[in-house]
């Protein structure tokens, strides 16, 4: 294939922009400053498509497609922020909302959590459906880190960083829909387990379900943007 | 093996069979077995011995008349025994040639003659743990005529022409799926049987495999062969223990026979197959997961594109396809792509398998052409609703299908106009609903099975579903609101349009048409506080006092 033919041209919310072939519609997106919200993907790790709050329109298809996994075709015409988009998006976050507890006053990333940013950015101010409140436990087992099950979204970045950058793969998911937990190793404590307590896990974290013992109570943002680097610095070598 | 080598172990089948005057043939089906149909077998097999007469008794797949377990079917004379059990085996043998008993009989002639049978054509009349057997009946002719006489191609064009499309559910083009697998470049490729049935109600894709093993195993070599696949798995439940013994045998028989290994046939082409157990999930039946299990991997569906056509199994070209599916491969090799387009409707062709449950005389399976009216099967081949009862709904395709009417009743059963009116072809599942069933209750159990069978992956269907359930839990025990109902529609139209895999797509089908076709029966739960059905335990009115629908406010948000 000639160089040429690997640039793609298409219309994102009325921009023309180009990009490369196998790129994605997030990645086009937002190296032209247009934002979609997501919450599972994060650069330098592997995406799953499981937030679905990266849904985009695109002429044409049927279905609302992930822009997170979607890659571009020549002449693709795609909207990133509609009605019925917002519609869902919000439910989305709703049903996050009310699927485990999360009061943002109390807990450790209030301001620096990706879950509330997105609650305020799309105008959640309500929840309309039933609080779940489940009794979830909370693992403070390890010496450095403290996993408070309550605040997972079970976004899996912890999983995917663990396993593709740390290359321990002490966390996975155990238990099916809406029972579905973390886990370290075989659902062990998290103390107790093969952790190599590098604390990758619990800056990718978007809430406050991972976080660092010696934070709390004090501001704790965090930096998962050491992830593309250091993907960059590993593949250069 | 040749053709003529085929026609040889035929003959010497026939030979065998014609020795005898009579075969008795037992249903050792699941069903049946499960009424001690293989007590019944010996005690017929010791009969007969004693008894000096020439006769044969045969284990057979599923007759298909389940509801009227066990069966027994004598040949020639095509006679039908339904409940026989083991004391009632002197009298079968002693009416041998005689008049057949009476009080046995099975005279259901609508029943049967309203059947077309292609997939099942030799469900209860071939021993499945006999590979010669399944030969005799033109077994394996379709797979050495493909092999010595068409080319990949040629093969791909007649599945297309046939307009088979898959049986699994989602109704794909059969020949175009292979088409995409046979061009797409790779060394290695693979073929997947889907076995992974787990639609409450449906055991179709069981009784086949548990009847006609060979018939599946021969539709996967001769896509194997079309697609140019080496290597082939069936993904079966390990629920089915009598489907993965008889197809474990198959596999081995095949082998032996030399139609399944290295060089078949003589031709350069080679295949094999295993068998992958499958530990219960319902959305393993959804091809992404079912594939991440069989990598052994946790059991979660994957975005599409790509598709397994093209990065399957391991990352290589994958084709699959259900059970059913590859049933209906070897006839139309046999007998031409166009013979099977005969049959059915414009759109659907050929026949399909339907597993008839619930309120209903003739619980079983049955196969019907497609286009024939759910009327028919219901109150003609079915035999209609038992006990005096009146019909009320009937759901077809499982937890993603949905429930019609009465109304409904007349449309003929195809992919197309069953998801017209909001329900789908599924699998083949039909569960039959009388007056005795509230269908909002119907509703919150299939969103229960949802619920739990969700792989949790994906927000709307891990959490959508979990907050249906507990809407539709509100409404049944007399506390919803109708702003719970809206609430309710809401939820459903995210869930449907945003989730991953389509577990969770359809999982608000039941729903929405419950609430399109019986909205009277929510509006008697929430407002009149009452279930006309009785099944839901809804307090006296004045007890109640309803909750208000929580809606709390995130301060810190605001």
């Amino acid at each position: 294939m000639s160089p040429a033919a690997d640039v793609k041209t298409l219309v994102i919310d009325g921009h023309e922009v180009s990009a490369r072939a196998g790129q994605t519609i997030l990645e086009v997106a937002r190296e032209h400053n247009i934002d979609i919200p997501t919450l599972c993907h994060l650069d330098g790790l592997s995406d799953v498509g499981a937030c679905r709050l990266c849904v985009v329109e695109i002429k044409g298809v049927n279905k609302l497609l992930p822009a997170c996994v979607t890659t571009v075709f020549e002449g693709m015409e795609v909207t990133t922020v509609t009605e019925r988009l917002t519609k869902h998006r919000k439910t989305i976050l709703e049903l996050l909302f009310a699927e485990r507890n999360h009061i943002c006053s109390v807990c450790v990333s209030n301001g620096h959590c990706e879950l509330q940013t997105l609650g305020q950015q799309q105008g959640v101010t309500h929840v309309g459906l039933p609080y779940r409140n489940p009794e979830l436990p909370v693992d403070a087992s390890h010496e450095r880190f403290t996993l408070d099950h309550n605040r997972c979204i079970l976004c899996t970045r912890c999983v995917r960083v663990c396993a593709e950058i740390e290359g321990a793969h002490v966390w996975d998911v155990m238990g099916r829909g809406i029972d579905s937990m973390i886990i370290s190793d075989l659902n062990e404590p998290w103390g107790e387990s093969s952790c190599t307590r590098c604390g990758k896990c619990v800056q990718v974290c978007p809430t406050g379900a991972l976080f660092d013992k010696s934070k709390i109570g004090s501001d704790h943002p965090k930096y998962p943007d050491f992830l593309p680097y250091l993907k960059q610095m590993r593949e250069a070598q | 093996m040749t053709i003529e080598e085929l026609d040889q172990i035929a003959e010497s089948v026939h030979a065998e069979n014609a020795k005898f005057d009579h075969e008795i043939n037992v249903c050792m089906g699941t069903g049946c077995l499960s009424q001690h149909s293989d007590k019944l077998r010996d005690e017929l097999t010791n009969v007969v011995a004693a008894s000096g007469k020439k006769a044969f008794v045969r284990r057979t797949g599923c007759m298909g008349l389940c509801a009227a377990g066990p069966l027994v079917l004598v040949d020639p004379e095509e006679t039908l025994y339904q409940h026989v059990n083991a004391a009632h085996a002197e009298a079968v043998v002693a009416s041998l040639g005689g008049e057949p008993i009476a009080a046995l009989q099975c005279n259901l002639r609508e029943h049967f003659d309203q059947q077309v049978h292609v997939v099942l054509e030799n469900s209860g009349h071939i021993d499945p743990e006999k590979i010669d057997d399944y030969i005799a009946r033109d077994g394996y002719q379709a797979l050495v005529k493909a092999l010595t006489e068409m080319s990949p191609n040629e093969v791909i064009q007649q599945i297309t022409e046939s307009g088979l499309r898959g049986r699994g559910g989602g109704g794909y083009p059969t020949g175009l799926k292979w088409g995409t697998v046979a061009k797409a470049s790779g060394d290695l490729k693979y073929v997947i049987c889907n076995g992974d049935e787990g639609d409450p109600g449906a055991f179709m894709d069981r009784s086949v495999l548990e009847s006609d093993p060979q018939r599946v195993l021969e539709g996967m070599c001769i896509a194997a062969y079309a697609v140019g696949a080496s290597k082939g798995y069936v993904y079966v439940r390990a629920e089915y223990p009598l489907a993965v013994a008889r197809l474990t045998n198959c596999l081995r028989d095949a082998r032996r026979r030399g139609l399944l290994g290295n060089n078949i046939c003589n031709t350069p082409f080679s295949f094999d197959v295993e068998i992958r157990l499958g530990a219960g999930a319902f959305v393993c039946g959804e091809e992404t997961a079912l594939i991440a299990s069989i990598e052994g991997k946790r059991g979660t569906p994957k975005p599409r594109p790509p598709y397994p056509a093209v990065s399957g199994l391991w990352g290589k070209p994958t084709l699959i396809n259900n059970v059913e599916t590859f049933a209906n491969i070897a006839p139309i090799i046999r007998k031409g792509g166009k013979w099977f387009a005969c049959m059915g409707s414009e759109r659907s062709k050929g026949t399909k398998v339907f597993a008839l449950t619930g309120k209903i005389t003739n619980t079983g399976l049955v196969e019907v052409p497609m286009g024939i009216s759910l009327r028919q099967i219901i109150e003609g081949i079915g035999g209609g609703v038992p006990d005096g009862h009146t019909f009320k709904a009937v759901q077809t395709g499982g937890p993603s299908g949905g429930c019609l009417p009465t109304e409904l009743l007349d449309i003929g059963v195809s992919y197309d106009a069953l998801l017209k009116v909001g329900a789908m072809m599924g699998s083949g599942g039909m569960i039959v609903m009388d007056d005795t069933s509230c269908m909002v209750n119907v509703a919150r159990f299939f969103i229960e099975f949802c619920m739990t069978e969700s792989c949790g992956k994906c927000i709307p269907c891990r959490a959508g579903t979990a907050q249906m359930h507990t809407l539709l839990t509100r409404i049944c025990a007399g506390h919803g609101t109708m702003a719970d109902l809206d609430l309710l529609v809401d939820l459903c139209g995210t869930i449907k349009e945003t989730s991953l895999c389509g577990l969770g797509q359809t999982a608000p089908n039941p729903v929405l048409s419950t609430l399109k076709y019986f909205k009277n029966e929510y509006i008697d739960h929430i407002v009149h506080k009452r279930c006309a059905a009785g099944v839901c335990n809804i307090e006296a009115p004045s007890a109640v006092e309803p909750p208000p629908t929580t809606t709390a406010s995130l301060e810190v948000l605001a």
